[in-house]
C-alpha cells in the first residue's frame, strides 16, 4: 500500500487545494502518470504519481485545502515495492517539505450536490468533451440533467462564468506574489550569494542562427534563447558543481540538467518551470518544449515535476531591454545564470576595433556550495560554448 | 409529379426493368395468375408471359435456389418470397450460397439475384406472417439489405438492386403497400449507399427505416409542437449501413432514439445503439434509447398486435425522456 | 479580404494572450506594450501566420509585426 500525499511543489509551499482528480478508485496508474490537479500559489499544477498500482481510495474531495504531506489517495502497489521508490519519492531530490502538523483530512462533506454524490461528477460524455475542450472543471458546474448530471448545455454557461474570474485572479496574483516573496526572502536570508559577470561576443552565434533560420520554414526556426540554454548545459557538463541542490548542509550534484526557465506571466507574477534534459535534446526539440512550457505556464497548466526539479535557473532580461541582471538563487538550487540584452559594442578583434554583438552573462553562486573560482570556470566555459554554436 | 401507391411503385420498377433487360424475370409463389400476394405483379403475366412471370410451388428453398442458379449463369432474377417468415426455409440458399459464392470462388462468379420479401406486422396476419427479421440478414457479410420506406425508394431501390452484381435482399413492409406518395416525373434514380435525413432537427435524432418511418415522422411533428426539434433519419440501406450520416446527426443533436419493429434483444436496434456508443460516445448527452418490438410472437388480435410494435406515442415519450422533458 | 485577415490575426493574438479579448485590442498600438508579448509570442505568431496564410515572415521582417494593422498589411502584400 502506498500513499499519494499532497506534494511540495516549491520550496515554500505549505498547503494546496486538490482541484481535480483525474483518476477514480479502481483505476490503474503507472509511475509518472498525472493523476490530480493541485491549486497552489503558483497556479494549477498537474501532479504525477511516483508509484505504480491501483487507486484504492481517494481520501480528499475535490476542492479541499490540505497541508503538504496529507494523504490524498491510497494506492495498492502492483509492482514489487522493494524495487520501487516510495510513493512520495520524486525523480530528483527535492527539498523535504517543512514539517507541518499533519491534520487529518476533513470528513467528507454530506452529499450536497447530487451530481457529485458518487465521489465523481456525473456528466454526460458530451459535457465532458466540451469541458475538456474549453478547460472548464466540471466540479461545481450546476447540472440540469437527471440526478443533477452535467449536460452539454450546462458547460458554455460555466465556461462563461470562469472566463473572467476577476476577483479570483487578484487573489491568485496576491498568492503568487507571496510565494515569490517567501522564496526570494529565504534565498537572501540563507544563501551567501557571490556574483560574477562578463561580456561575451555573440556575433558568431547570432549569425549562425540567422543563417540556419533563413534556410528552414518558420515552424522549425529557433529563438536565440535555445542557443543560450544549450550553451549553459554544455558549460554545466564541464563545470558540474553549479548544477544541483544545497541540502542538509551539503552540495548534492544532479546528473540530469533540468534548466529552470523564468517565465513572466502577463499581468504580473513569475514562474520558473524546468526544461528537462536540456543537454540531451536537439535545438528543435528544445524550441518545441520551450514553446509548450511557456504556453502552459501562462495558462496555469504546469506539471508538478516541472515546478520542483529544476537544477539551475536561467533568467533573461534582454527582452525588456536590460543589459545586465544579477539573479537571486531559487532555493535549494545553488546558482542562477543571468542573461542581458544583446547590444552592439566597439570590440577589439585581432588588435582592431570592430562592431560586435555583445551580451552580458552573469552568475550568482551559492558560496556555501562552491567558490568564485568554480563560478569563473563556469562562465568561461559558457563563453566558449557561445562562440562555437554549431557544436551545440 | 403524380401520386402512386407503394405497391404501384414496386410494379413500375418490375415493368421498367423487364422492358429494359430481357435477362430480368420474376418468380415466386402466386406472382403470376394471382398477381402476387400483395398484388405487386398484377397484370404482369399478361404483359410478359409465363416464361418471365413464373409461379412456383410452395418450396422456398427450391425456388430461391433456382433464382441463385439462374443468376450464376447470367440471368437477373427477381425472387419474391411471400414474407420474411417463410424465407427461413431458404436461409441456407441465401446465406450459404448467395452470400458466399463470390468469396468462395475467389471472385470467379457472382450472384446478381434480387430477393424481395414482405416484412412486419399490422395486417392481423398473426405470428407466422408478421415478424421483422431484418437482423438475420443484416448480420450476414456478402448481402446487401434494403428497406425502402417511400414510393421513390420502392421503385428506385429495386432498379438499383438489379444493377448490383451481388445478392440484394429487399424488405417491403406489408403496411406500406397501400401508402400513397408523390412520384416525380421522370421518376428519379436512387443510390444504395446513403441514409436520408427525412426531417431536419437539432435536439434529438430519431433513427428508423421502412415501416416505422411514418410513425417516427408523426412523432417528430408532435415533438415540434412541444418545441422539440427532432431530426429523422431514414436509414434506407441496412447493410452496409451509412454510419457517417448517423454519427453526423448524433454529433449535431447529442441524443439518439432508435425505432425498429424487430425484437429489441440482440436486434437491429442493438447494433445501431452499440455503434453509436462505440464511435460517437463523446457526442452523447443522454443514453441512447430504443423503441422496438415487444418480445412476443406477434399476436393476432389487433389491440395486442399494435401493443407489440412501436407506436407514435412511445417514440414521443422516448424522445422527451432523452431531451430531459420526460 | 483584409477584414478576414484582421479577424484571423486577432484570433491568433487572443490565443497567445488569452487574458485579452479581440475587441479590446487596439489596431494601432504596439503589441509589445499593449499585450505584454515577448519574442516567444512573436515567434509563435509568425509560425501561426505561416501555417494559416502561407506567409513566411523572415526574421529580418519580424520588426514589422508591431501592430495589428501592420501585421494585416504585411500579410496582404506578401501572400
Amino acid at each position: 500500500m502506498g500513499d499519494f500525499v499532497m506534494p511540495s511543489l516549491g520550496a515554500d509551499m505549505e498547503r494546496g487545494i486538490l482541484n481535480e482528480w483525474l483518476v477514480k478508485p479502481g483505476d490503474a496508474v503507472a509511475k509518472g502518470d498525472i493523476i490530480a490537479v493541485v491549486e497552489t500559489d503558483k497556479g494549477a499544477i498537474e501532479v504525477e504519481v511516483w508509484s505504480a498500482g491501483v487507486i484504492e481510495e481517494l481520501c480528499v474531495d475535490e476542492g479541499t485545502d490540505t497541508p503538504v504531506g496529507t494523504v490524498l489517495a491510497r494506492i495498492r502497489e502492483t509492482e514489487n515495492p522493494a524495487s520501487e521508490p516510495s510513493a512520495a519519492a520524486t525523480a530528483t531530490p527535492s527539498p523535504p517539505p517543512e514539517p507541518v502538523a499533519t491534520t487529518p483530512a476533513p470528513p467528507a462533506p454530506a452529499p450536497s450536490a447530487p451530481a457529485e454524490a458518487r465521489g465523481r461528477v456525473m456528466a454526460s460524455p458530451w459535457a465532458r468533451h466540451l469541458a475538456a475542450e474549453r478547460g472548464v472543471a466540471l466540479t461545481g458546474v450546476t447540472g440540469s440533467g437527471p440526478l443533477g448530471a452535467v449536460l452539454g448545455r450546462d458547460v458554455p454557461a460555466a465556461a462563461a462564468k470562469t472566463a473572467h474570474p476577476k476577483p479570483d485572479k487578484v487573489d491568485q496574483l496576491a498568492a503568487m506574489r507571496r510565494a515569490v516573496a517567501k522564496a526570494m526572502a529565504r534565498s537572501k536570508r540563507e544563501i551567501p550569494h557571490y556574483y560574477l559577470g562578463t561580456d561575451v561576443d555573440v556575433t558568431g552565434a547570432l549569425a549562425w542562427l540567422a543563417r540556419r533560420n533563413a534556410s528552414v520554414p518558420p515552424p522549425e526556426r529557433l529563438l536565440p534563447a535555445v542557443i543560450w540554454l544549450k550553451a549553459v548545459a554544455a558549460a554545466i557538463r564541464k563545470v558540474p558543481q553549479v548544477n544541483g541542490f544545497w541540502q542538509d548542509d551539503a552540495l548534492r550534484l544532479s546528473e540530469p540538467i533540468h534548466l529552470g526557465f523564468a517565465v513572466s506571466l502577463r499581468g504580473g507574477g513569475l514562474v520558473a518551470p524546468a526544461l528537462h534534459d536540456v543537454d540531451q535534446r536537439t535545438p528543435v526539440e528544445l524550441m518545441r518544449a520551450m514553446t509548450d512550457l511557456v504556453t502552459r505556464a501562462r495558462r496555469g497548466r504546469l506539471r508538478g515535476a516541472e515546478m520542483t526539479d529544476a537544477t539551475l535557473t536561467v533568467t533573461s532580461m534582454g527582452e525588456r531591454g536590460v543589459e545586465r541582471v544579477d539573479g537571486v538563487i531559487y532555493p535549494p538550487q545553488v546558482a542562477i545564470v543571468g542573461l542581458g540584452k544583446v547590444v552592439e559594442r566597439p570590440w577589439v578583434v585581432d588588435g582592431e576595433v570592430a562592431v560586435r554583438k555583445v551580451m552580458h552573462v552573469s552568475l550568482a553562486g551559492d558560496h556555501r556550495a562552491h567558490d568564485g573560482h568554480t563560478g569563473g570556470l563556469f562562465l568561461n566555459a559558457l563563453a566558449d560554448a557561445l562562440s562555437a554554436p554549431e557544436a551545440l | 409529379m403524380s401520386e402512386v401507391t407503394f405497391r404501384e411503385a414496386v410494379r413500375m420498377a418490375l415493368r421498367e426493368s423487364m422492358h429494359a433487360d430481357e435477362r430480368v424475370f420474376l418468380m415466386g409463389e402466386d406472382v403470376g395468375r394471382y398477381g402476387g400476394s400483395y398484388a405487386c405483379s398484377m397484370g404482369l403475366l399478361e404483359e410478359f408471359g409465363e416464361a418471365r412471370i413464373r409461379d412456383t410451388p410452395l418450396s422456398e428453398s427450391g425456388f430461391v435456389g433456382a433464382g441463385i442458379g439462374a443468376a450464376l449463369v447470367g440471368m437477373k432474377p427477381i425472387v419474391e418470397v411471400m414474407t420474411v417468415n417463410f424465407s427461413l426455409l431458404a436461409l441456407d440458399q441465401i446465406i450459404n450460397n448467395a452470400a458466399t459464392l463470390r468469396h468462395m470462388s475467389g471472385g470467379q462468379v457472382n450472384v446478381p439475384v434480387v430477393i424481395r420479401m414482405s416484412t412486419g406486422a399490422g395486417k392481423q396476419l398473426a405470428a407466422q406472417h408478421s415478424h421483422s427479421w431484418e437482423a438475420f440478414y443484416t448480420h450476414v457479410p456478402g448481402l446487401k439489405v434494403l428497406s425502402p420506406a417511400t414510393v421513390v425508394d420502392a421503385r428506385g431501390m429495386l432498379l438499383a438492386a438489379l444493377d448490383d452484381p451481388d445478392p440484394v435482399v429487399i424488405f417491403e413492409h406489408s403496411g406500406l403497400y397501400n401508402m400513397k406518395g408523390e412520384m416525380p416525373e421522370p421518376p428519379p434514380a436512387v443510390d444504395l449507399t446513403h441514409a436520408r435525413v427525412a426531417r431536419e432537427g437539432t435536439d434529438v435524432t430519431l433513427i428508423t427505416h421502412g415501416g416505422c418511418l411514418r410513425r417516427t415522422t408523426e412523432a417528430a411533428a408532435a415533438l415540434a409542437e412541444r418545441g422539440i426539434s427532432a431530426e429523422v433519419l431514414d436509414l434506407r440501406v441496412l447493410r452496409p449501413l451509412d454510419w457517417n450520416t448517423v454519427f453526423e446527426s448524433v454529433a449535431k443533436t447529442h441524443r439518439a432514439v432508435i425505432v425498429d419493429e424487430g425484437w429489441k434483444s440482440w436486434g437491429f436496434s442493438a447494433e445501431v445503439s452499440a455503434r453509436i456508443a462505440e464511435d460517437a460516445f463523446w457526442m452523447l448527452d443522454a443514453p441512447v434509447r430504443r423503441v422496438a418490438g415487444v418480445e412476443v410472437p406477434i399476436p393476432y388480435p389487433t389491440h395486442l398486435e399494435q401493443a407489440s410494435i412501436p407506436q407514435t406515442a412511445q417514440v414521443i415519450a422516448a424522445a422527451l425522456e432523452v431531451v430531459g422533458h420526460g | 479580404m483584409t477584414e478576414a485577415i484582421q479577424t484571423t490575426v486577432l484570433d491568433l493574438l487572443v490565443e497567445l494572450a488569452p487574458e485579452f479579448e479581440a475587441g479590446d485590442i487596439d489596431l494601432d498600438e504596439d503589441l509589445r506594450d499593449q499585450l505584454d508579448i515577448d519574442s516567444m509570442d512573436i515567434h509563435q505568431l509568425a509560425t501561426r501566420l505561416y501555417e494559416t496564410f502561407g506567409v513566411d515572415v523572415p526574421e529580418s521582417d519580424r520588426a514589422e509585426l508591431t501592430t495589428v494593422r501592420r501585421c494585416v498589411a504585411y500579410i496582404a502584400s506578401n501572400r
